[in-house]
């Protein structure tokens, strides 16, 4: 529990998840919840980095700058979504392979 | 006793997290991703981050979770029993991500790193604010024009053309 190492395999274990979520799901909003893992994964390193770098809050606000872009990537992720719903009927990412139609 | 729960939350995450990837049903993986989020907001309370568990469970698990589940309710048919799919290429998939996991696995075991001794905080929002005021007030800034760009963005693409 006081060890670094846990903390740091817990989100390579995180990363690697969203990792795979991204490299094999077809469904464009599970892919989406694979790059949620992997930013998780990237707040947790901080975040431990920080308490075991001697209590630098620095590596906190570091996170929460991470947690705002994430929020406003998954708005427009959601939006770029409904929209390809709306021309291909389906979000699956490989049918969805022109631009337009 | 500590331990024990420790090692219940970091369980729960791993669980969650694998249920996330491989779960055929689109909602039961949304519902996952909850779980996880919770496992993480909880490794913040162990890593003495109160401030950051608390964002975590109001903008993940509020905000961008529910953000997803309107996602799945949007482009699917709730009728329909197309809401479960199928994952592709999951053998190389799964050979290129144990390789990640492993070379990964392999950095964190043979690096030396620091641990320099520190006391646990009383709490760290009244640091975070005056960080946020002073050092770090331009990104702050700049994150507040991007939310807004981000907003105005998304209303706009997701509008129907009439």
């Amino acid at each position: 529990m006081d060890s670094l190492q846990i903390y740091l395999i817990l989100a390579a274990i995180l990363f690697s998840l969203g990792m795979f979520a991204v490299i094999t799901r077809r469904n464009a909003i599970a892919v989406l919840m694979g790059i949620e893992l992997i930013l998780n994964a990237a707040n947790l390193n901080f975040i431990a980095f920080a308490r075991f770098g001697g209590m630098n809050i620095t590596g906190h606000i570091f996170a929460l700058f991470v947690i705002v872009l994430a929020a406003a990537e998954v708005a427009v992720a959601l939006a770029i979504i409904i929209n390809i719903y709306q021309n291909f009927n389906s979000i699956n990412v490989d049918e969805a392979q022109q631009l337009k139609q | 006793m500590i331990n024990i729960v420790f090692w219940f939350f970091v369980a729960m995450t791993v669980v969650s997290a694998f249920s996330v990837v491989l779960s055929k049903n689109l909602v039961y993986a949304a519902i996952s991703l909850l779980v996880t989020f919770l496992g993480v907001a909880s490794m913040y309370v162990f890593l003495w981050a109160d401030f950051m568990a608390g964002t975590q469970v109001m903008i993940y698990i509020g905000g961008i979770l529910i953000l997803i589940l309107f996602g799945i309710m949007l482009t699917h048919k709730i009728t329909s029993v197309r809401i479960s799919h199928t994952n592709v290429q999951r053998g190389v998939g799964a050979i290129v991500v144990l390789a990640l996991f492993t070379g990964l696995v392999w950095m964190i075991n043979i690096s030396p790193w620091i641990n320099e001794p520190s006391v646990e905080p009383i709490q760290t929002v009244e640091t975070i604010g005056t960080l946020l005021m002073t050092d770090y007030l331009l990104p702050f800034e700049v994150a507040s024009v991007l939310l807004l760009g981000a907003l105005i963005g998304a209303a706009v693409l997701a509008r129907k053309d009439d």
